[in-house]
């Protein structure tokens, strides 16, 4: 496959003084040209940190070790200087909350001329042009006025979507979402979704999206990675993973949240326990402890991610799930 | 106001034309006025004894305001809070103290709504040190531990801090803490929104499973229309602190006749990439606008894609579009 990215056995660890924390731990796998990954998983699943460490965000006491590739370039702790060219230039990254990532002592514009000027040797003249011509892309009404004004004189909607234009400066290959409706009243998140739902379509960038959210997922992504406690428990095409989920996680996800469209009445089914403690995982399998189908093996041997159909793998002892 | 809804039964709770203002920024020595906040505006609804109503709405639209304000947590400006026949607005809060014991609320952040240096015990036990101060140390201790049980807690863990818990079961702490005096009504706000979406479940069983048991009334607020869909008897439907539609949840679902309503409905997203991708989209232009300055007539007229002239002159009154349908609309699909 044509990949963008490949990522090989990722590691991520954070020095903690309780010792350290394991929140990726050697994850595989690729993005190919024009994709959408979709990524879901809890708090604690190392979703995020994967993401943050492919583009040298980590927290200072966190170390990520494994191979990133782009395009066949090594970038995994590349130097700042080096990393500055590939980021912002082929990969953005946006983020649940468009406030803490925007400056809010800049305008909008020089947020994003500056940019334009210093990757893409703009002048400023023609850099103005290019950033009104990019808030309109996103549908900022009066983009001309507005790119004069701060980010807090935005609303929330208005400011992600300043971001995603930030994010487009350069017409990266590789978008990677973060949360990016998790912040958002509903009706304002369906205005986002149907934004990036139309620039997937137009620009034929590859998008990461990371979420908990299935409806998300449902609603943009082509294939769908399911992270637990920093490993790859599934991974399948966007169909397979609602229509046969065959991981014990997957399916228990999809089984405990109510739909919108649908009204069953009376209990959810629920995944029961609490969700992982890095510091303190069973032995075996992480998800064991949770899993309604728990065997002996699942306690000393750790499931390896396996492929179970064309483009399918999971990481579980059990072969098939009961329909 | 069509409140005869109900008729031929007492409800628990009567709520008629309230609300909440807040005066923001101002200064007087500048001599600049305060700007009114109409956070609740004119909200009117009854609560049946073991009935679960859901507020849902967006950022803004006074859920939690009108929440806090039916449990007298806010100062109300107009209105009344009629509990058990008895208008409860005008009340002191010396007044109003022996009330709460009959009405509780559970927050949203289920850590922070715990005191860090008291352990599980003294949290749970504080509304019967209150309450029913006769009681002793030991007879409080073991009621601590049957509720504990009850909310899905090992008793053995009555010692310890609120941090050695995880989100899911702070919230039980918090839940046990509401139920242990046996309230009639419980205010939930955002309960479940802080955590993960496998414990999500638990926490929406558990609420459920306590109304069935003890025939509680729940307030539900929540921004998730998919989970105040499956915990509802009844929705509530605000918009910039007025109602726009109050349903039973079939109705609010199935046959939304408010355009705000549609909308919602509309916007969330559904877990099914074929249902999903495919399915007629009602998406709204335009953000919510601020409270301090809503629009004139209907709130919601900004972005409604069935506005008129009309809807900036005249603010469409709730009116009965059902046995048990109300809807604050000048156009809306009465059949």
């Amino acid at each position: 496959m044509d990949a963008v990215l490949s990522v090989a056995d990722l590691q991520t660890v954070f020095a903690t003084p309780e010792g350290d924390v394991h929140a990726v731990n050697g994850v595989s796998f690729t993005i190919g040209r024009g994709e959408t990954l979709g990524v879901v998983g809890e708090s604690g699943s190392g979703k995020s940190q994967i993401f943050m460490s492919i583009m040298g965000l980590l927290a200072r006491n966190g170390r990520a070790r494994g191979s990133v590739r782009f395009k066949g370039q090594e970038i995994l702790n590349l130097s700042l200087a080096k990393l500055n060219k590939i980021r912002g230039e082929k990969m953005a990254m946006i983020f649940q909350d468009p406030m803490t990532s925007l400056n809010p002592y800049l305008t909008v514009r020089r947020q994003m001329t500056e940019v334009l000027v210093e990757h893409r040797g703009m002048s400023e003249t023609q850099a103005q042009r290019e950033a009104v011509r990019l808030l309109e892309r996103v549908q900022i009404p009066e983009a001309g006025r507005r790119i004069g004004m701060y980010p807090h004189e935005f609303s929330g909607g208005m400011r992600q979507r300043v971001m995603i234009a930030m994010a487009l400066l350069c017409s990266p290959e590789l978008l990677i979402a973060d949360e990016p409706t998790t912040a958002l009243d509903v009706t304002v998140q369906a205005q986002i979704l149907e934004l990036l739902a139309e620039l997937k379509r137009d620009l034929g960038m590859a998008i990461v999206l990371i979420t908990h959210d299935l409806g998300v997922i449902a609603r943009l992504a082509d294939r769908v990675m399911v992270m637990y406690a920093g490993n790859i428990v599934e991974e399948a095409p966007v169909r397979d993973i609602f229509r046969s989920p065959q991981h014990p996680y997957t399916e228990g996800l999809l089984r405990s949240m109510p739909r919108l469209d649908e009204n069953h009445g009376g209990r959810l089914r629920v995944i029961p326990g609490q969700p992982p403690n890095l510091q303190n995982l069973p032995s075996g399998c992480s998800f064991r402890e949770r899993c309604s189908y728990a065997m002996e093996v699942c306690v000393t041997q750790v499931p390896r991610l396996e492929t179970i159909a064309t483009q399918r793998c999971k990481a579980c002892h059990l072969k098939r799930l009961p329909a | 106001m069509p409140f005869e809804t109900l008729a031929g039964v007492t409800p628990l709770l009567a709520v008629r034309d309230l609300k909440v203002h807040f005066e923001v920024g101002g200064n007087r020595l500048l001599g600049r006025k305060p700007a009114t906040v109409r956070a609740v505006d004119g909200v009117s609804f009854d609560l049946l004894a073991g009935e679960t109503l859901g507020l849902v709405g967006e950022s803004g639209c006074g859920k939690s305001t009108l929440g806090r304000a039916l449990l007298k947590l806010l100062p109300t400006r107009a209105g009344q809070i009629i509990w058990l026949g008895k208008d409860i607005a005008p009340l002191s809060e010396e007044k109003i103290r022996p009330l709460r014991r009959n009405m509780q609320i559970v927050f949203q952040d289920p850590l922070a709504s715990l005191n860090p240096r008291m352990n599980v015990g003294e949290i749970i036990a504080e509304p019967l040190r209150i309450f029913q101060p006769q009681l002793s140390a030991a007879q409080r201790r073991e009621k601590v531990k049957a509720v504990m049980a009850k909310v899905g807690l090992l008793p053995n863990q009555i010692n310890r801090y609120p941090h050695e818990f995880s989100g899911g079961q702070c919230q039980r702490i918090g839940i046990a803490r509401a139920i242990i005096n046996e309230p009639q009504l419980i205010v939930c706000d955002e309960p479940v929104s802080a955590l993960d979406v496998s414990i999500q479940a638990q926490i929406v069983n558990l609420l459920m499973d306590l109304q069935k048991d003890m025939g509680v009334s729940l307030v539900f607020i929540s921004h998730n229309l998919s989970i105040v869909r499956h915990i509802s008897h009844r929705v509530l439907v605000l918009y910039l602190g007025k109602v726009m539609e109050l349903a039973s949840r079939e109705a609010i679902y199935a046959n939304p006749l408010h355009p705000y309503t549609q909308a919602l409905n509309s916007a969330v997203p559904v877990p099914d990439p074929d249902l999903e991708r495919n399915r007629p989209r009602l998406v709204l232009s335009g953000d919510i606008p601020s409270p301090i300055n809503p629009p004139s007539g209907c709130p919601f007229r900004t972005r409604c894609p069935k506005a008129q002239d009309i809807c900036a002159l005249e603010e469409p009154l709730l009116r009965r579009a059902g046995a048990q349908h109300l809807v604050a609309c000048h156009f809306a699909d009465i059949p």
